[in-house]
């Protein structure tokens, strides 16, 4: 008894199929960026791994846990990353978040989809450090 | 009963009562007539008016104290739970010296714990916390070794808000009177749920919700007992907690309005009573033997669902109609959404208790919460919705 138009939306089967079988799910050992985002809120997490060559992502993966929302976003995301030279990832933005969900998120839902760039921005920033702590990364 | 609660004259499945109970129209209706016909400060204005607003103001304490058997000038009106709970770490902490304990339980709310934090911080206070048996009770071996001779104050949740379980305040309140400490009691929860009298509970301080209880939300209570209020020093300093001011110096009021600085809430002080007045006709009696067929119901038909893990007591003894659960492969986030697009309203996360959540070594649960209007219906949609809710994960 699937009611509401909202609801075929929000889980609709391209998020669905995401979250159960997400793209780029491992850890990588060679990555020269890498950031854990955690949200304390509702315990979800994600680890961003990336290989930058010669200005552009290599390779992308990451590992995490948590709800559909968060981790289908960054199953999505990875996807997009991959073979981006930097000059285009250096704009990516909330909207682009929103745009590779392609549903509407409510406002509070929106740290669950936005945890997937936050993780992005901080590993871009860190450098070659692995391992980076996850304080400072507070929404509430 | 839904009938008298306008919100839920729409078919709404409200069960998130432990955040936040729906209001009567009769409360909704009592304040607005304070608003349009008897608004004026208290305290202050000798005109006919401003005695009305404070006659009922006044009034409105009398009804709290009388719910849980206390006297008027026990009774300090608040914002809420919380602001009565920093009222006590504030006051009782400028008692405390390094090296004192308090004793809290590994259940209580963020509101019963920041608060006491901040004494570690300031004055090198210690925090002990008594841990929980595997059915979500507290142990009660261990909590007779950690109440001891350096234990100052005890303070602890009647009815849990994650777990549903009902503590035994009596003989927590015993062990901390052997010692001489005192015993705080949060019951932003149970007041709500079952006849809650401080005398019988033996406790020095309990605090609790109007909005939890049918109230408005802004209002509160700290009950304390007279003869420790009276030693207290204030928490908030400004007009009505006054008895004299000069340029140097001022002295307190009697109580309780030596706690209440500035223009209290009068509006909600007296809707918090007209919520009062309306459990009470219902009768507390009925509204705890309601609870314990709901949980008795709710606890039975749960325990056909697959891949359903309730996280609190299993049975009906001393728990209350809270039920937190997880449900296997669906994050609780993703279980309160799709909820709500059956109509059903419910919380998930960690239900300001991220130190139980770390204990129990969960990310938060999904959690339904009764209160007096809450059918075996209302329960029935529920269990037809969740397998729903499952298939869409599986």
């Amino acid at each position: 008894m699937i009611t509401s138009m909202e609801e075929t939306e929000l889980y609709k089967e391209n998020i669905l199929d995401h979250y159960k079988h997400p793209r780029h799910k491992a850890e990588m050992n060679d990555a020269t960026h890498h950031f854990t985002a955690h949200n304390p809120v509702c315990g979800d997490t994600i680890a961003i791994y990336i290989k930058i060559s010669n200005a552009a992502i290599i390779d992308v993966s990451f590992t995490g846990e948590g709800c559909a929302i968060s981790q289908a976003a960054m199953s999505l995301l990875a996807d997009h990353l991959l073979g981006k030279q930097m000059e285009e990832v250096d704009t990516i933005g909330e909207s682009d978040v929103y745009q590779l969900l392609g549903i509407p998120i409510s406002h509070t839902r929106k740290k669950c989809a936005l945890l997937s760039l936050t993780a992005l921005h901080h590993a871009l920033k860190s450098g070659t450090t692995i391992n980076q702590p996850s304080n400072g990364i507070h929404y509430d | 009963m839904k009938q008298d609660f306008p919100l839920l004259r729409n078919g709404l499945v409200y069960l998130d009562n432990s955040s936040t109970t729906q209001k009567p129209a009769v409360v909704i209706q009592t304040m607005n007539d304070f608003y349009q016909q008897h608004n004026a400060n208290v305290h202050r204005g000798l005109y006919q008016l401003a005695e009305q607003a404070t006659e009922r103001y006044e009034e409105a304490r009398k009804t709290v104290a009388i719910f849980i058997g206390a006297l008027p000038e026990e009774i300090i009106f608040t914002k809420g739970t919380t602001e009565s709970l920093n009222l006590l770490a504030y006051s009782l902490g400028r008692t405390l010296q390094a090296g004192d304990e308090i004793v809290l339980t590994d259940m209580e709310h963020h509101a019963n714990i920041v608060p006491w934090q901040q004494l570690v911080k300031e004055k090198g206070i210690i925090i002990k916390f008594i841990p929980l048996t595997t059915d979500y009770r507290l142990d009660l071996q261990k909590a007779k070794e950690l109440i001891t001779s350096k234990t100052k104050i005890v303070s602890v949740t009647h009815l849990s808000n994650a777990l549903g379980t009902i503590n035994p305040i009596q003989e927590l309140a015993n062990l901390a009177h052997h010692v001489g400490a005192w015993m705080i009691v949060d019951a932003a929860q149970s007041v709500a749920h079952f006849p809650v009298n401080v005398i019988e509970l033996n406790c020095d301080f309990l605090a609790f919700s109007g909005h939890k209880m049918y109230g408005p939300t802004g209002i509160g209570v700290l009950y304390g007992k007279k003869e420790l209020l009276e030693k207290m020093e204030p928490f908030q300093y400004g007009g009505d907690m006054i008895r004299e001011v000069t340029k140097e110096r001022a002295t307190w009021n009697d109580l309780p309005w030596k706690f209440e600085a500035g223009t209290p809430n009068i509006a909600g002080a007296i809707g918090l009573a007209a919520a009062i007045s309306y459990l009470q006709q219902k009768g507390m009696e009925n509204v705890e033997r309601q609870g314990k067929e709901i949980t008795s119901y709710t606890l039975e038909q749960l325990r056909h669902l697959p891949g359903f893990t309730l996280i609190g007591p299993p049975t009906t003894e001393r728990r209350g109609p809270i039920f937190s659960f997880t449900l296997q492969g669906v994050h609780p986030h993703d279980v309160a959404q799709l909820l709500d697009h059956h109509h059903i309203a419910v919380r998930g996360g960690h239900h300001c208790a991220m130190p139980l959540m770390k204990t129990l070594g969960i990310n938060g649960t999904t959690r339904f919460s009764c209160g007096l209007y809450t059918t075996k219906e209302d329960i029935d949609a529920l269990l037809i919705a969740l397998p729903e809710v499952q298939e869409v994960f599986a």
